[in-house]
């Protein structure tokens, strides 16, 4: 668990970051969102105190986070950043290996692990281990950049804005895979993006920050049903309400019993691109499968219903 | 094998053999004597002058680069920020110093002898190495800068593990072009009784031998530039690993 206790940062007589309380749960996604300059990255920064907050406390399971030197608190805490970071004069092996090595594993343990990173995302250890940085695309080196975060199995997991660079298509797999991960080893997940999509899609919780200032910190729904203040609502975009909220749900969750004509849809995919899915063929209602079984279907109305404003 | 290679190859072949044997040159530059003077400098063992003369051209230019280096290190810190102007002046008057000059008041001070030359090379060779180290330190990207930061690096790892490395392709341009500078200074050590290859220039110019001061530069120029390449090929292989064009 990680709470952000009353921090605030100023530069100058400027107030980055001004007040701001939230606590993050063990196992979960919280993500900041705001515009460029809301203080979003000084804000995560106070987390591992890459920046030291000029009033506040941060408290990492109940401790407060200046009670370890600053480099041993970083070495806990996974980090990864926009453009990735990666040393260009190291492989990729070494790369990953980074904190494992600060922290004195051993060799046949670094290499294992690093491995099991490779592995874990989809890059041949033996294509990828002894290759530069340069000689990656630029969703590899996003990879490799998180594959470094995550090496010495760290709780926590900060992220500045790590798929700014990336083209819509590697972004949406990044975002999966990084789902798959947390939901498997439980980490939890601070993330910063400008992208409020992003953050309903990743988030269990969502910080919207304007100015320096927390101005909601709730679960998506509520972001999207009950913004806390204009600029929020302004952010999510008013005409995209409905569709932000049936992307928070899967067909599964909405599957009825009852037949359908026409290709089935997976349980897995989001209700929004079941509901244009439907409107594209023309459909009052399609077959919902899972793993090739058809276990019900999903209506049109139904779908429509999900999307209006929760009462 | 390219044609380049080959010409180095060809280059540092002739140069030894002269080195070990340069009476063996002798048709060479026997055209260029008058009178009967002799063709090949003889008074002292060739090979043991050039090896002197790199000796202590290494000697000043290791020296040049751990002061610098290290310079360039505290004033890339923030404690040492506030020193960057003055190191650079120090570094620049050491420049502008005509090598004659600094060799003159040395010698009052440290006698004749490779002292006083090793000083003038010592002095000369800092501006370069300090601002490529300067350079090569500061340009490091932010990104990277940061990351090893959040990483868990101490100060002392992240320049040792990342700065040093990064900057590392950029500081060997400077200590070649020190190295070079230093290997065509040295010669003037002669005048104050180092024992250099400028003894066999001087030796010509003193008995108007043209094949003396000839076989004195021709060695000093092949061996600058046989060093100037090795250098630069080192460069180039760590810059590509790294992905730059240097
Ligand atoms: N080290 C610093 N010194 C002075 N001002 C800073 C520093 N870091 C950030 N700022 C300022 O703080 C504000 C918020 O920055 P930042 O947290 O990076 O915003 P965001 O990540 O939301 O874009 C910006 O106006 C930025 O210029
Ligand atoms: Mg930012």
């Amino acid at each position: 668990m990680i709470e952000i206790d009353a921090v605030t940062k100023v530069y100058g007589t400027q107030t980055v970051v001004d007040a701001v309380s939230m606590t993050v749960p063990s196992g979960t996604i919280a993500v900041i969102v705001g515009t460029s300059g809301s203080g979003k990255t000084t804000l995560m920064r106070t987390i591992n105190r890459l920046v030291e907050p000029t009033s506040g406390a941060v408290r990492i399971d109940g401790e407060d986070n200046r009670a370890l030197p600053a480099y041993e608190l970083r070495r806990r805490i996974g980090y990864a950043i926009q453009g990735h970071g990666l040393f260009p004069h190291r492989t990729v092996a070494q790369n990953i290996a980074t904190v494992p090595g600060l922290l004195g594993w051993d060799q046949k343990r670094i290499a294992n692990r690093v491995d099991e990173l490779l592995d874990l995302f989809q890059l041949d250890p033996a294509a990828f281990r002894e290759r530069m940085p340069h000689e990656l695309s630029g969703g590899q080196q996003q990879r490799i950049g998180v594959a470094r975060a995550l090496a010495a199995e760290p709780n926590i997991l900060l992220m500045d804005e790590p798929y700014g660079a990336l083209d819509p298509i590697i972004r949406a797999k990044a975002q999966e895979d990084l789902l798959a991960i947390q939901a498997r080893f439980g980490t939890t997940i601070v993330l910063v993006t400008h992208d409020m999509e992003e953050a309903i899609r990743l988030g269990h919780r969502i910080a919207v920050m304007d100015a320096g200032k927390l101005l909601q910190y709730s679960k998506p729904a509520d972001i999207i049903a009950k913004p806390a203040t204009p600029f929020v609502k302004e952010l999510i975009g008013a005409p995209e309400r409905p569709f932000r909220l049936l992307s928070l749900v899967r067909v599964a969750d909405l599957a009825e019993p009852g037949e359908a004509a026409g290709a089935p849809l997976d349980a897995g995919l989001s209700a929004r691109d079941a509901y244009a899915e439907l409107l594209w063929s023309g459909r009052e209602a399609a077959p919902v499968a899972r793993d090739g079984a058809i276990v019900g279907r999903v209506r049109l109305q139904g779908l429509a219903k999900q999307a209006a404003r929760p009462s | 094998m390219s044609a380049g290679l080959v010409v180095r190859a060809i280059a540092l072949a002739i140069l030894l053999a002269f080195l070990v044997a340069p009476e063996a040159f002798t048709p060479v530059f026997a055209p260029l004597t008058e009178r009967g003077a002799p063709a090949i400098y003889t008074q002292a063992d060739m090979l043991a002058l050039a090896m002197n003369h790199l000796g202590l051209v290494a000697a000043a230019v290791v020296a040049a680069t751990i002061v610098s280096v290290g310079l360039a290190i505290v004033v890339t810190r923030p404690f040492g920020a506030e020193f960057l102007p003055l190191s650079r002046s120090i570094a620049n008057i050491g420049q502008t110093f005509p090598p004659i000059a600094v060799l003159a008041l040395a010698v009052p001070a440290l006698g004749f002898g490779a002292a006083p030359t090793f000083v003038a090379l010592f002095l000369y060779g800092l501006l370069p190495i300090f601002e490529n180290a300067l350079t090569g330190l500061t340009n490091v990207q932010p990104a990277v800068r940061e990351a090893a930061t959040g990483m868990g690096m101490t100060q002392r790892q992240r320049l040792v593990q990342v700065e040093l490395p990064l900057a590392l392709p950029v500081i060997l341009a400077g200590i070649r072009l020190s190295t070079v500078i230093a290997l065509a200074t040295a010669t003037i050590g002669s005048t104050v009784a180092a024992s250099t290859l400028g003894e066999v220039i001087i030796a010509g110019l003193l008995t108007n031998n043209v094949a003396y001061i000839l076989q004195g530069g021709l060695v000093v120029g092949a061996l600058a530039v046989l060093i100037y390449d090795a250098f630069l090929w080192l460069e180039r292989a760590l810059a590509r690993r790294m992905g730059r064009t240097a």
